[in-house]
């Protein structure tokens, strides 16, 4: 009796390929990905994990000499046809990376950012959403007396925290998560943890982890891949218990990687 | 005998280092000492703040040559700084590498012109273009800002492409993923990161500016004078020493070589502040 999951397609990947140059990073990528559902991407490094989340908002876009076919599709459009609005796209798919990356700005100026990106510039507003992304990303009581200190003082968990907060503000509906807790300790993984099993409620979350145990703690749905395939796809608890394939459960028990 | 070689190269090495040094330490002394004592003699105020230059009458008054000098730095400021920055912001954010990469170099060459080149460009070509639709001698303040500003150039555009380029590129990837534009994430992320960088490029141009000599007596027409107009001829600290040192004597020689005094202190403290604004990146990283 598995508890598979079925909620609603939010994102389907369908034979995906993707070249840097010569070299393809993604070979005939296949994904669904459901809303309010944490779906994980584990394997080791340089498997394409990575370059797979961040062709979900067009992250890859900035890199010269990258080359994408197949086709992504966020409720149902394709992210990548001609005249599709890049940064809109980014505000509906956000991302929180790898290393916390808050601006050399002060806090507050940080979780305003996307605001003031998108036009928003009335002070009671702002104010307003700050705060309010602030909570919901569990940093209000922390940060509330030095909203006008950089953000680059505050401890790491917290400056990962305030790219959580900062993503909130634009209410985006995908939030593409890259490795986020790889630079920080195991107490604030666990709080990152739980506020990412918070955020689901709202949000449809992707996550690219290192640590398969993270991956069975939070995900709902996990995606294998070896070298740019992706070997299974599969609701979490299967994947890990009764992986269909030979090359995942040499994974999972840890024979490489 | 390998030891001893090991030490002879380093006795080689600290004589070159330290000749370096003491060429500098020797010019500041030499300058100093003869002309501290002028200024002193004739004093402070009237040699800084008095409009007379009469060397055969005996006075020395190089506030006209300050103000000249003053004048051409800021508009070679305002003509060079906005240019190079924006130069520069082109070419790091919205240039190809391989392109950037090409033209940074190209651009850096123009450091390497002669400055009597600049000159003669500026008499042959710029000079007669601004006396024939602005009026005045041509050979003006004018035509030596527009002609310093060029020379800068490659000062400013250069450094401020390195703090540029210097700026981690995950403050760009955390703009561009909150949906920002090219032009969102480099004028709201990218130049407040770089900003000291940018500052120190534009001071260490004044700093080439205020002391280039050649182009400028070449274009500014070097009357003593405090200029009214940007049209009007202009002569600067640096044009003032060159022009007279050939046939200048006693207190008059002492006077050239107290604008050196000046000029030496005005160009310390600029390049002072330069490397503070750059030491403060540093830090911040």
């Amino acid at each position: 009796m598995e508890s598979k999951i079925f909620a609603p397609l939010k994102m389907e990947i369908s034979n995906v390929d993707l070249f840097y140059g010569k070299f393809q990073a993604l070979k005939s990528v296949n994904m669904a990905v459901q809303q309010n559902i944490i779906t994980a991407l584990i394997g080791p490094s340089g498997c394409g994990k990575s370059t797979l989340l961040r062709a979900l908002n067009r992250m890859n876009d900035l890199i010269p000499g990258v080359k994408i076919t197949g086709k992504i599709l966020l409720d149902q459009t394709d992210i990548y046809k001609s005249g599709m609005a890049v940064t809109e796209l980014r505000t509906r798919v956000g991302m929180v990376f790898q290393r916390p990356n808050p601006f050399p700005l002060s806090i507050y100026d940080n979780v305003a950012y996307g605001l003031r990106v998108a036009g928003i510039t009335g002070k009671k507003e702002l104010n307003e959403i700050v705060e309010k992304s602030l909570v919901g990303a569990w940093l209000w009581d922390q940060v509330k007396d030095k909203l006008n200190r950089s953000a680059l003082d505050l401890p790491l968990d917290q400056q990962q925290r305030l790219c959580v907060a900062r993503l909130l503000t634009i209410q985006p509906e995908v939030i593409l998560m890259d490795e986020p807790c790889s630079s920080l300790d195991p107490i604030a993984t666990m709080k990152i943890e739980e506020l990412m099993i918070e955020l689901k409620k709202n949000y449809t979350i992707v996550i690219v982890t290192h640590n398969m145990q993270q991956a069975s703690r939070v995900s709902d749905y996990t995606g294998y891949m070896l070298l740019g395939e992706m070997i299974e796809f599969n609701d979490t608890k299967t994947l890990f218990t009764r992986p269909s394939k030979q090359l995942t459960e040499d994974y999972i028990s840890g024979k490489y990687g | 005998m390998k030891l001893f070689g090991e030490k002879a190269v380093r006795r080689i090495l600290m004589v070159t280092a330290f000749s370096a040094l003491s060429g500098l330490l020797l010019i500041a002394l030499f300058i100093l000492n003869e002309g501290l004592p002028f200024i002193f003699k004739y004093g402070i105020k009237e040699f800084l703040f008095s409009s007379d230059w009469y060397p055969h009458l005996g006075k020395f008054g190089i506030y006209p040559m300050i103000v000249a000098s003053l004048w051409v730095t800021l508009g070679a400021m305002i003509v060079g700084a906005p240019l190079g920055v924006f130069g520069a912001i082109f070419l790091s954010e919205y240039t190809p590498r391989p392109v950037m990469k090409i033209i940074k170099p190209t651009i850096e060459l123009l450091a390497a012109i002669p400055s009597v080149v600049y000159g003669f460009i500026g008499v042959m070509v710029l000079a007669p273009i601004i006396r024939a639709n602005f009026g005045g001698p041509g050979l003006s303040l004018l035509a030596a800002s527009i002609i310093l500003g060029i020379m800068i150039l490659p000062t400013v555009i250069s450094i401020s492409i390195d703090s540029i380029l210097a700026v981690p590129q995950s403050y760009r990837e955390g703009s561009y993923a909150l949906g920002a534009t090219t032009w969102q994430t480099t004028h709201m992320v990218t130049i407040k990161a770089s900003k000291s960088g940018i500052i120190a490029s534009i001071i260490l141009g004044l700093g080439r500016a205020i002391g280039e000599t050649m182009a400028v007596i070449m274009v500014a027409g070097n009357s003593v004078n405090i200029p009214n107009t940007p049209l009007d001829s202009v002569r600067t600290l640096t044009a003032n020493i060159a022009l007279e040192m050939s046939y200048a004597t006693g207190m008059h020689r002492q006077a050239l070589f107290a604008t050196g005094v000046v000029l030496l202190i005005v160009i310390i403290i600029l390049n002072s502040l330069a490397s503070v604004a750059i030491r403060k990146r540093m830090v911040k990283r």
